[in-house]
This record gives structure tokens, C-alpha cells and sequence, in this order.
């Protein structure tokens, strides 16, 4: 699957914050082979040039940045966040974020579309970080989005996939869409089963970094997306809810 | 003048948001700016006429999920 027009080398997409240090953040996109890695965009302090240091960590990584639009409330917050993105990173790749709620962080759908619909028209390829409800994806789609970024469950949650038949129904109803698994992914088993779901890639930012090994930890999910994209592609067998052996019956002797 | 710069009060004497960028040692730095809430792409950053009481954002990259 390509994320417009461009074939990614993992469906592993990584966060970059809050890691212990520079040091174990850069070991960790190694282990992980991080197809694309996010990142945002702070004030920068005049004195510490904080900012000036992590772009020269990023830029010897040599993997695709995805910037995001986190922490915007609005449209406009949003849309001038990423425009200021565009011009720091040089690509018009954006994860777009318009959070609607401070205790879940779910994304404002409707502030979504509309920021969505804005910066598509300004050329941007919009990532944009949405909930499973069908009709907003319909809508981001039209809105020019050829990517949909679903949560599992809220940012930093780690609960895994939240509802496993709506990220199902979305799959289904959309297969020629690429879809990313973002938020709340905590375990390596939680971002297979995104993969086995036929999910495209999942973006994991917390479960890493905060993991008490995060350059373990990111070796963990690389070999759980590569699991789940192969059972995927094997075509699992179908759930049932009898049980039925399967060890043959036939030959068993009479013991009784 | 006095501005704001990152929602800190700075007296500058800059005439243009490009040179306030140079006073600030900002200079060919990874950098994005903002007026009152507008974006202003780099390229622009010279005809912006620094004014009184005017906010300013500076930012660069960062880690980000």
C-alpha cells in the first residue's frame, strides 16, 4: 500500500517524544526500522536552541518525517501549525490533529473535515488523526484525504483497539484506502492485531517510548507489525463458536 | 519596542521580523514564525514591519507523536 504515492519501507510508524534521551530515541527508530517517524513543532527558546539539536538527530535518521498538528483545538490553530510545518520540514506530508476533548483527546471530526478540506486544496497530503465512524472517513475522503488515520483508543491510553467491529467495518468498507492504526496502542499484540484487521501501518509513539527498555520495546513492535501483516495476507481461519477438534476422530480406539 | 516573542516581553530593536530573527541569534536556524496568529513564510519575513505590542511565535523542530 502506498501513502499518496509513496511506498513506505515498514508499516511501523513511530513518535518521537518522550523518550529518556536523544540517544536511546535514535536506537529506538533502528530497532524498530521505522518507516516513517513523526514529529512537531515547539517554541523555540533563543538561548537553548532546542529545537536546532533535534533537527540535526532527525535529519541523520534518514526516515520520512510525518509532522503533526498536535495539541490544536481549532481550525486555524491547525491549519497555521501546519503551514509552519511545511516550511521547517520541507514536505507537505501533515498527521492533522484537531482535538475536540482535553480528557480523551478525540479528535473534533467536524473541525477535522473542515481543516481537512483547507489544506488539501493548499496542496498538503493530510494524515488526518480521526475516530472509526464511517461517515467522517467518508468525509475526510471527499474532503480530499487519501489516507485515515482511526484511533484505537485515546492517546496514551495503551488500551489496544477499543472497537475492534468499527475498525473492521472501516476496512471493509473502504479497501482501497490505506488505513494507520493511531493512538492507544500499548502492546506488541494490540498493533499485530491492527495488521491482522488488514490495517495498513500503525503509528506508536507512548508504548515505546515509556516502555522500561523502549529500544527493546521498538524491536518488539517491528517483529509484531511484520507478524500481523503476513497473518493478514495468509487469510486467518474463520472464528467459531463451537469447538471442533482437530485431532482426527476417525481411528480413535475404544478404550472405554 | 516592546513585543512579545514566544509570550515573553522583549524590548527589540528590530525593524522587521528578519532581523528580529537575527537579534534573537535565530539566524539560519530551523525556523518557522507567526504574527498575531498568521503564519509568514520566511520569505516574507523581511517586508514584515515589526509594530508595537505585536505577538510573535518562533518555533522549531520538536519530538512529536
Amino acid at each position: 500500500m502506498k501513502f499518496y504515492g509513496t511506498a513506505l519501507s515498514s508499516p511501523l510508524m513511530l513518535g518521537t517524544a518522550q523518550y529518556p534521551s536523544p540517544d536511546i530515541l535514535a536506537s529506538a527508530v533502528k530497532a524498530a526500522q521505522a518507516g516513517v517517524i513523526t514529529v512537531s513543532l515547539r517554541r523555540e527558546s533563543a538561548g537553548q536552541k532546542a529545537g536546532q539539536a533535534f533537527w540535526s538527530l532527525i535529519r541523520e535518521l534518514e526516515v520520512p518525517v510525518l509532522p503533526n498538528t498536535a495539541g490544536c483545538h481549532t481550525v486555524k490553530e491547525a491549519v497555521t501549525t501546519a503551514h509552519m510545518a511545511r516550511e521547517v520540514f520541507e514536505t507537505d506530508w501533515v498527521k492533522l490533529e484537531v482535538i475536540g476533548e482535553a480528557d480523551t483527546l478525540q479528535p473534533d471530526v467536524f473541525g477535522l473535515v473542515e481543516a481537512a478540506r483547507i489544506l488539501t486544496s493548499e496542496g498538503f497530503r493530510v494524515f488526518p488523526y480521526t475516530t472509526e465512524d464511517l461517515v467522517v472517513a467518508e468525509k475526510l475522503l471527499a474532503a480530499g484525504c487519501e489516507v485515515l488515520m482511526p484511533w484505537g483508543a485515546p492517546i496514551g491510553s495503551g488500551k489496544g483497539l477499543n472497537n475492534v467491529f468499527g475498525l473492521r467495518a472501516l476496512r471493509a468498507h473502504f479497501p482501497d484506502v490505506p488505513l494507520v492504526v493511531d493512538a492507544g496502542i500499548g502492546v506488541p499484540s494490540h498493533a499485530a492485531q491492527a495488521m491482522e484487521l488488514g490495517y495498513d501501518a500503525v503509528l506508536i509513539n507512548t508504548a515505546v517510548a515509556k516502555a522500561g527498555d523502549p529500544v527493546a520495546m521498538a524491536r518488539a513492535f517491528s517483529l509484531a507489525v511484520e507478524a500481523g501483516a503476513l497473518a493478514y495476507k495468509a487469510d486467518p481461519m474463520a472464528e467459531r463458536d463451537m469447538a471442533a477438534p482437530s485431532t482426527p476422530l476417525l481411528g480413535k480406539p475404544v478404550l472405554a | 519596542m516592546n513585543i512579545l516573542v514566544n509570550d515573553e516581553a522583549r524590548e527589540v530593536t528590530a525593524a522587521t521580523l528578519a532581523a528580529l530573527v537575527d537579534e534573537l541569534g535565530l539566524k539560519g536556524a530551523r525556523i518557522a514564525t507567526a504574527v498575531d496568529g498568521d503564519f509568514v513564510p520566511a520569505s516574507r519575513r523581511s517586508h514584515l514591519t515589526i509594530a508595537e505590542g505585536m505577538k510573535i511565535e518562533i518555533v522549531a523542530p520538536m519530538q512529536g507523536g
